[in-house]
C-alpha cells in the first residue's frame, strides 16, 4: 500500500488545475471576442443579424454544454474532420461563452437610455464613436457584475470538458480519490482550488465597479 | 449662399407610425435668423416635425433640407454632415453621465470636428461662460440641478456651431422656479441671430421671442402666423380652443 501525503494530493491537483486555468481563458477571450463581434452585428443592425444572432443565443443558451462538447469532439469526427480535444474544447467553450455574453451585454446597452443615443446622435456622432464614448462606457458600469458572475460559472463549468479526454481540477481529484480512498480531504481540496480561482476575479470586479462609479 | 434660400426648407413631408400618419403633408420654410415657435396640443406632430428635421426619426415622403442640403436617410456620411449644422436640445437634458461637464461640451467636437488641446478647452470654457455656468467645467452632470444640466446641454449643442438650434420642450421637465434661467439664455440665443425652431408650451415666451408661430393640429399645420395676430386674434377653432384651454 503506497502512502500519499497531503502534498502529493496538492501537487498532483495544482498540475490539473493548469488545465482548468487554460481552458477558462480560451472561454473567456473566445467567448468575449465573439460574443462583442455578435454584439455590434445586432446593434448596427447588420442585414439578418438580429434573427441570425437571436436564433445562435437560443441553441446555445437552450442545450447543455455537454452536449455541446460531445456535439464538438465526436459529432466532427463523425463527420470527418479529427479535431483535437484541445480544439473541440475550445470550440464548444468559446461558442456557448459568446452566446450567454452577447445576451448579457445587450442587455446592458439596451439599459443605457435611449436619450443617450439621441442626444450623440444629433452631435453628428457616428455609431462607433456614439458606442467607443457614450454608450459603451455606461453599458460597461453596469456589466461588470453579471459578466463576472458568469465568468465565474465558466471556470466551474470547465469540468465538463473531462467527458472528452481532458484531465482538469474535478476529473484529476476523482482520479486521485480512486487512488488514494480519501474522498473528504481530496474534494475538499478541489472546492478550494476552484476557490482560490473564483474568488480574486469577483473581488477585482468589486474593485472595478467601485472605481467606474467614482471615476464616471 | 443665397440670403433668400430658406435654411429648413420642408416640402409635403408625411410621416407614418405604422398605421398611424401622423405629419400629414407639412409644408415649412424657416429663414435664416428666425424664431419659429411650434405649438399645438400633444399628439399634434410637433415633436415628430422637429425630430424630423435632424434626421432623428425618419420619414416616408417628402422633402427637407438644411442648409440647401437634403437629408437623406441611410446615408451616414450625409447625415453626419446634416447634423453638424442642426443642433439639438431635449427635454431630458441628455447628458452624459459619465463625463464632466466640460467634456460634455468638448466630446463632439473633438470626434467630429477634430477640435482638441487648449483650444478647444478654451472655447468650451467660453460656451459654458455664455450660458451662465463657467465656474461648473470640472463639475458632474448629477451635482447640477435641471436648469443648470439643460444649460449645459445648450452649451454642448452650440459647440458644434450649428446653423439651426431645435428646442423640443426644454423646460417641460424642469421645476416652474428654473425655467426662467433657461428661457433667458434661449432668448439671448434669438437677439444673437441664432435660427430656433422651438416646440413649446411656454405661450408668453412664444408671444415674446419668436418671429412667427407655427399651430399644428392632426398632422398638419392648421394655423401660422406673427405671434401678435396669432394669439390676438387666431382664425380657426381649433387655436381658439387650445388657446383657451390654456387660460
Amino acid at each position: 500500500m503506497v502512502d500519499f501525503s497531503l502534498w502529493d494530493i496538492v501537487r498532483n491537483l495544482l498540475l490539473a488545475a493548469r488545465w482548468t486555468v487554460a481552458l477558462s481563458a480560451i472561454a473567456f477571450v473566445g467567448g468575449g471576442l465573439v460574443g462583442l463581434a455578435l454584439l455590434v452585428a445586432r446593434i448596427a443592425r447588420w442585414p439578418g443579424a438580429r434573427q441570425g444572432v437571436g436564433l445562435y443565443v437560443q441553441v446555445f443558451q437552450g442545450t447543455p454544454l455537454l452536449m455541446q462538447l460531445f456535439l464538438a469532439y465526436f459529432g466532427l469526427a463523425l463527420l470527418g474532420l479529427e479535431v483535437s480535444a484541445w480544439f473541440a474544447a475550445g470550440l464548444a467553450l468559446t461558442l456557448y461563452t459568446s452566446a450567454f455574453l452577447t445576451e448579457i451585454w445587450r442587455g446592458c446597452v439596451d439599459a443605457v437610455p435611449k436619450g443617450q443615443w439621441e442626444a450623440s446622435a444629433s452631435l453628428a456622432l457616428s455609431l462607433r464613436e456614439q458606442l467607443r464614448w457614450v454608450i459603451g462606457p455606461q453599458a460597461l458600469r453596469i456589466a461588470v457584475p453579471p459578466t463576472v458572475g458568469f465568468l465565474v460559472q465558466v471556470i466551474k463549468g470547465t469540468a465538463l470538458a473531462s467527458v472528452i479526454g481532458f484531465i482538469e481540477l474535478t476529473k484529476a481529484g476523482t482520479m486521485i480519490t480512486n487512488a488514494t480512498f480519501q474522498p473528504f480531504t481530496v474534494y475538499a481540496c478541489v472546492a478550494l482550488l476552484y476557490f482560490l480561482l473564483c474568488w480574486p476575479i469577483s473581488a477585482w470586479s468589486r474593485r472595478l465597479e467601485r472605481k467606474l462609479h467614482r471615476g464616471r | 449662399m443665397d440670403a433668400e434660400q430658406p435654411i429648413v426648407a420642408i416640402g409635403a413631408l408625411r410621416k407614418r407610425f405604422g398605421e398611424l400618419e401622423v405629419l400629414k403633408g407639412i409644408d415649412l420654410a424657416v429663414q435664416r435668423g428666425e424664431v419659429v415657435a411650434i405649438i399645438g396640443k400633444s399628439g399634434s406632430g410637433k415633436s415628430t416635425l422637429l425630430r424630423c428635421i435632424n434626421g432623428l426619426e425618419e420619414f416616408q415622403q417628402g422633402t427637407l433640407a438644411v442648409d440647401g442640403q437634403a437629408l437623406r436617410h441611410g446615408d451616414a456620411r450625409a447625415m453626419r454632415a446634416l447634423r453638424q449644422h442642426v443642433g439639438m436640445i431635449f427635454q431630458g437634458f441628455n447628458l452624459f453621465p459619465h463625463l464632466s461637464v466640460g467634456r460634455n461640451v468638448m466630446l463632439a467636437p473633438g470626434l467630429v470636428k477634430d477640435r482638441k488641446g487648449p483650444e478647444a478647452e478654451a472655447r468650451a470654457r467660453a460656451l459654458l461662460q455664455r450660458v451662465g455656468l463657467a465656474e461648473k467645467f470640472d463639475a458632474w452632470p448629477d451635482q447640477l440641478s435641471g436648469g443648470q444640466q439643460q444649460r449645459v446641454a445648450i452649451a454642448r449643442a452650440l459647440a458644434m456651431d450649428p446653423s439651426v438650434l431645435l428646442c423640443d420642450e426644454i423646460t417641460s421637465a424642469l421645476d416652474p422656479e428654473l425655467v426662467g434661467e433657461v428661457l433667458k439664455v434661449v432668448e439671448d440665443l434669438a437677439r444673437d441671430g441664432m435660427t430656433l425652431l422651438m416646440v413649446t408650451h411656454e405661450m408668453n415666451f412664444a408671444r415674446k421671442v419668436a418671429d412667427r408661430v407655427v399651430f399644428m393640429h392632426a398632422g398638419r399645420i392648421h394655423e401660422m402666423g406673427p405671434p401678435a395676430e396669432l394669439f390676438a386674434a387666431p382664425k380657426t377653432p381649433e387655436l381658439q380652443q387650445f388657446l383657451s384651454a390654456l387660460h
